[in-house]
């Protein structure tokens, strides 16, 4: 729940003020009228005020109307009128100072009638005009193909995240682990499903869980997801599951979720993370995962409290964006009172894990 | 197919063909799919026949499916002559429906060609007639406006003849910029909504790239990606001059002397290209079909759907004509040659460029220290009027988005020679002097990561049947606000808007297309003197796919009245 407020936090946080001082310094920067320049037929129409008001902006630099007016070529303006596209910040504001004759941007017509300001035979009419003409029956399939063609698009994929064998470098058993994702609906309503688990080579498989779940975009870049998550393995346990999942700022692949089990246990996980581009191909992903209790589970050794962190970090190579073998290490640590209880039952804590794996779409 | 059985059948003179065809075409019993043709014929007359199929195309290395019409890749040139009034019979030989609408064209609503729009499409086996008076001079093109077809290379280029002929070249030439993609459109389509910028190959990396790491947290934080130029790119496109792709060696004939007029026309699904004739100079002397004075540069860039005629004089020898692609993923490449079988060479690609702070329409910011621009917020609701709806689908609100019809286009504000800007185009026929009576704002909104597009915060599926209203005859102002960080290719229907560009009002360039630079505005007048129901869209094929699409009606227009 933690995770779903600060993602709302982070969604939600507008800064009307800066937006207020921001027009602000758009007024002052306006140069004084040079009614002259109109009258004389030197300045474009757009930058001239209708008769009797005064001159809407021009730029402060004489040379820069020239160029503006098409007196001169384009190759003779002044270079800051054309920033390189890799000058870095300082290009980027001489870019700006050009185009911030604020001139350019008032083209309002006065006198004219605003928008909403409809003369009546606009609506005149039958509601579709080809109706008038093909008739109303051959255009009402055509007009909903082609609504269902320009925006109502429903399509889906499936994700494939990881896909790894683990090598235990400081003792203990090698393992495997996949996890997996799938949706298939619109831009706004989707149906997910997620699967994740690990076992030890040659032993049992220890965790096993798919989730199905309800998706809904709540904001340009999240999603809230309600379901339901079984468990097949160790035990198998039935939760209902809300969360979140989306693009946090930075660029960070965030996803969240409470998780009630049939027991009452009420647990929480969240994973995040970030795709480095060394080159086109070559990936760094950092990656965690921390996963939390509410109260005490014994018979899957969970205290309350923070339980569970896994750092890790995988370097994969794309050969196809689709297709993606990776290598990298992660560290895997149970913590808190979790901790206590996989000493006291002998067994170590933590551990550090090569990993070799794949990570796939289509 | 029992779909299209139990439709009522339409009136149609192609009934029976259609209940002839109704089994599985050609193709999907097995039989094997001829080579379009690369490049076209010509068409012209009173009646003129029209075939849409299905066929294979190659070049270079990429081959697939395609859909041709009269065999070739473009389908062939139109040619019509103003005054004419001319019937298109179009034959629909797919197992789906398809249209052709006639671009630039002014007609009646009813043979525009959008299905669900101006007509019911044309069914498989129909034979479906257009007809029209030809009312205009120009260069123009067709495509399909069915479903993804025109990406798989269902267009073709119109040239109507002046009344008056044109004195000022010796020479004619099609330019038709295209692309050629091997995946299948809706193939495309799927991995833009579920693969993050799958086609940008040549994204900022750790080690590449001049941004500073204050910049990069910057677009970081947004979300945004400053490389987001093109949603599909070379990577899986060819492009193609006339229908041959770089290594098919097209060559244009021309004497040592002759002036020489190239129709370019940017008859692709989404690629905005930069076009130069390195050492050659170009005088355009038309946009969108429209005359405007002459404007001599050395290189223009062209949105998908527009068009530009141009006049060079070229030295004797080869010279490459660069259609070199807005990202620089690739370029279209033809010989304009006066020794038959040189083939020139063309220059490398370019970089390709980097977004910046303008377009985000962050402008400002002389008196602002430091990183001003990173107090805004690129998302404040307060912005933008009622009416747009900021859900999920609009991912950023430009925080002061300036007019940018100064701008030469993506990459080429460095070009270091005579770019083309919109503020150079003036119309060469005076337009009648009229007085603006209403305003209007239009914003074109997006989610990038979503691959939603909208306008006004809405995709099509959700205004289907409240359009865009105008009255008839009226005169209205209309601003384009642009609040995504791509540029959009804002095409109307069956009229010439002017744009608001500085030029005096009598003269401001007529076009049926324009390009709204990303975080801008661009602004046109538009008399609506064209009766009846339009699309209105942008033409960045996969942006109307996702829902940037309207419909615009004129009103009154007679009922029932067939032309």
């Amino acid at each position: 729940m933690i995770r779903v407020a600060l993602l709302a936090g982070s969604m939600l946080a507008v800064t009307p003020l800066a937006a207020q001082d921001h027009s602000a310094h758009g007024a002052a920067a306006r140069p004084q009228p040079e009614m002259d320049h109109c009258a004389m037929g030197h300045l474009l129409p757009e930058q001239c005020p209708p008769k009797g008001e005064p001159a809407p902006e021009q730029s402060p630099e004489p040379e820069m109307d020239h160029c503006a007016m098409g007196h001169l070529p384009p190759e003779q303006c002044p270079p800051k009128d054309e920033p390189e596209p890799d000058t870095g910040t300082d290009g980027e504001m001489a870019g700006m100072d050009h185009s911030s004759h604020g001139g350019m941007s008032d083209k309002s017509a006065p006198g004219a009638a605003p928008e909403s300001a409809l003369p009546p035979r606009a609506l005149e009419g039958p509601r579709h005009a080809a109706d008038a003409v093909w008739g109303e029956a051959a255009m009402v399939p055509a007009r909903n193909q082609l609504a269902r063609e320009n925006g109502g698009m429903t399509t889906g994929m499936v994700l494939v995240e990881r896909l790894e064998a683990r090598i235990a470098i400081d003792g203990g058993e090698d393992g495997y682990l996949w996890d997996a994702q799938g949706w298939y609906g619109g831009d706004i309503n989707r149906f997910v499903l997620k699967t994740e688990g690990e076992g030890e080579f040659g032993g049992a498989l220890e965790d096993a869980e798919i989730q199905a779940l309800y998706s809904r975009a709540i904001g340009p870049f999240f999603d809230l997801q309600a379901g339901v998550r079984f468990d097949p393995e160790p035990d198998s346990r039935t939760h209902l599951v809300i969360g979140t999942q989306g693009l946090a700022p930075y660029m960070f692949h965030v996803d969240g979720a409470l998780f009630l089990s049939d027991r009452g246990d009420l647990t929480a996980r969240l994973e995040a993370e970030y795709d480095q581009k060394i080159t086109q191909r070559l990936i760094l992903q950092p990656r965690i995962e921390i996963e939390l209790a509410a109260n005490d589970i014994p018979e899957r050794e969970i205290g309350s409290g923070l339980t569970k962190i896994e750092p890790g970090l995988r370097l994969r190579y794309e050969v196809m964006p689709e297709f993606a073998p990776y290598i990298g290490f992660e560290y895997e640590a149970k913590v808190g009172e979790t901790a206590d209880l996989a000493r006291l039952a002998g067994e170590d804590p933590d551990g550090l894990k090569a990993v070799l794996g794949l990570r796939a779409w289509f | 197919m029992h779909k299209v059985s139990r439709r009522r059948l339409i009136k149609s003179t192609a009934a029976l063909a259609a209940a002839s065809a109704l089994p599985l075409p050609a193709w999907a019993r097995g039989a094997s799919l001829t080579h379009a043709g690369k490049g076209f014929g010509e068409v012209s007359g009173e009646d003129i026949e029209l075939a849409i199929g299905n066929h294979h195309f190659t070049t270079g290395g990429r081959s697939g499916h395609a859909v041709a019409v009269n065999g070739t890749v473009p389908g062939p040139l139109v040619r019509l002559r103003e005054g004419q009034t001319v019937r298109l019979h179009v034959t629909n030989n797919l197992d789906e429906d398809s249209s052709i609408h006639w671009h630039g064209l002014l007609l009646p609503f009813q043979f525009d060609g959008v299905p669900g729009v101006s007509f019911p499409g044309i069914r498989p086996g129909e034979r479906f007639t257009y007809e029209f008076p030809i009312r205009q001079s120009g260069t123009y093109w067709w495509h399909s406006h069915s479903g993804l077809q025109e990406q798989a290379g269902h267009y073709g280029p119109i040239i109507v003849e002046s009344a008056n002929p044109d004195p000022r070249y010796d020479r004619d030439y099609i330019v038709l910029l295209s692309e050629f993609t091997p995946m299948h459109p809706h193939e495309i389509m799927r991995k833009l909504k579920v693969g993050e910028h799958y086609f940008q190959r040549d994204m900022l990396t750790a080690t590449e790239g001049e941004m500073s790491g204050e910049m990069r947290r910057m677009w970081g934080k947004m979300r945004m990606n400053p490389r987001d130029i093109s949603d599909v790119t070379g990577s899986t496109y060819t492009f193609l001059i006339n229908g041959h792709g770089p290594q098919d060696n097209l060559q244009l004939a021309f004497q040592p002397g002759e002036r020489v007029r190239l129709r370019v026309i940017n008859g692709s699904a989404m690629t905005f290209f930069n076009l130069r004739i390195p050492g050659v100079p170009m005088t355009v002397i038309q946009a969108d079909g429209q005359d405007v004075d002459e404007v001599e540069v050395d290189e223009f860039q062209i949105g998908v759907a527009e068009t530009y005629d141009v006049i060079v004089t070229p030295p004797s020898g080869s010279h490459a004509i660069v259609a070199e692609a807005m990202d620089c993923s690739g370029m279209g490449v033809a010989s304009l040659t006066s020794h038959k079988g040189h083939i020139a060479t063309p220059p490398p690609l370019r970089e390709i460029p980097t977004l910046t702070m303008v377009d985000m329409g962050m402008m400002d910011h002389s008196g602002m220290e430091g990183m001003g621009g990173m107090d805004h917020s690129m998302r404040d609701k307060s912005l933008v009027p009622d009416d747009v709806v900021v859900g999920p689908g609009v991912d950023m609100i430009a925080p002061m988005p300036v007019d940018r019809m100064d701008f030469p286009g993506l990459g080429l504000d460095g070009a270091g020679h005579r770019v083309l800007r919109y503020t150079d185009l003036k119309a060469r026929r005076m337009n009648p002097h009229r007085e603006i009576e209403r305003e209007m704002e239009i914003h074109l909104t997006g989610n990038m990561e979503r691959y939603m597009w909208s306008f006004d915060g809405k995709k099509f599926t959700a205004f289907t049947d409240d359009p865009i209203r105008f009255g008839y005859d009226e005169r209205v102002r209309v601003k384009l606000v642009n609040q995504t960080m791509m540029a959009h290719p804002i095409h109307l229907h069956g009229h010439f808007f002017e744009l608001v560009n500085g030029a005096d009002h009598m003269h401001q360039p007529l076009k049926h297309t324009v390009i709204v630079q990303p975080g801008g505005t661009a602004t046109f007048d538009l008399t609506a003197n064209e009766p009846g129901d339009w699309a209105f869209h942008c033409h960045l094929l996969y942006h109307m796919h996702a829902g940037m699409m309207q419909v615009v009606t004129v009103r009154p227009f007679p009922e029932g009245d067939g032309a």
